[in-house]
């Protein structure tokens, strides 16, 4: 059953780049406790970063919910209530950016993963990143 | 959280101790830059280490510190990225181009030597 963000296993409150580092060491533990390797929790670390960085550049703050779905996968959940996204497909073009950046975190984060979804409009965005196991 | 930079001889060396906020990256490179000409330094190390992610932002911020350096005159050299981090960064699409890096500190030390023996 593919689980939602309606029941954490952990919830960081994201809107300094200090929350970033917290939400990233948070979730490089989870993903450790629930069995993933170094290398594979390292690379859920950074896509964490990438997503939590979004929230503080783009929305000012929000929250990032990580969750262990039971069937090997870890559930990353970034939600905003910011401006939203104005270009979704832009957003996940490699080079493309508003804010002066690189335009390599959403691309980057969209390769490593097996579940993304990104709902964005007026009221906010909210991006799910899944990742199973190897 | 503040990276010490230390100087031996005509090198500066800044060792990360710990995770690092996209503040803290940003403010290593500025002190680093300001440094190299202050100290008249030849070479740069970063040695990243302690550092538990390099992402998108991490790794431009290198780049460009390590683009600033040279173009004050001095080279840089990024020391100690780990298996994990390496794998991480190789996943997501990033990369340190037309930067150095070297195993660890006394690798990044030897490479600033043949580099200043070359000139």
């Amino acid at each position: 059953m593919r689980s939602d963000a309606a029941n954490p296993d952990v919830q960081v409150a994201i809107a300094s780049s200090d929350d970033v580092v917290v939400a990233r060491q948070k979730g490089r533990a989870l993903a450790l406790e629930i069995g993933f390797t170094a290398s594979e929790a390292t690379l859920i670390a950074a896509a964490i970063s990438e997503l939590a960085r979004n929230i503080v550049r783009y929305a000012g703050a929000g929250e990032m919910l990580l969750r262990d779905d039971g069937n090997g996968m870890l559930l990353m959940v970034a939600r905003d209530r910011g401006p939203g996204i104005p270009d979704v497909k832009a957003a996940l073009r490699v080079g493309f950016s508003t804010s002066g950046g690189l335009g390599m975190g959403l691309p980057g984060v969209r390769r490593i993963a097996d579940v993304f979804e990104i709902v964005s409009n007026g009221a906010g965005t909210t991006v799910t990143v899944g990742k199973y196991k190897r | 959280m503040a990276v010490p930079i230390l100087k031996q001889g005509d090198v500066l060396i800044a060792s990360i101790q710990s995770a690092l906020t996209d503040v803290d990256l940003v403010m290593l490179r500025d002190a680093l830059v300001e440094k190299v000409s202050a100290y008249r330094t030849r070479g740069v190390i970063v040695d990243v280490t302690a550092l538990d992610v390099v992402d998108s932002f991490a790794s431009r911020t290198l780049r460009d510190l390590a683009h600033m350096i040279r173009l004050r005159g001095a080279e840089t050299v990024i020391v100690g990225i780990q298996p994990d981090v390496a794998f991480a960064m190789v996943q997501l699409g990033l990369t340190l181009e037309n930067i150095a890096t070297a195993l660890d500190l006394e690798e990044g030390l030897a490479f600033l030597a043949r580099a200043n023996r070359r000139r």
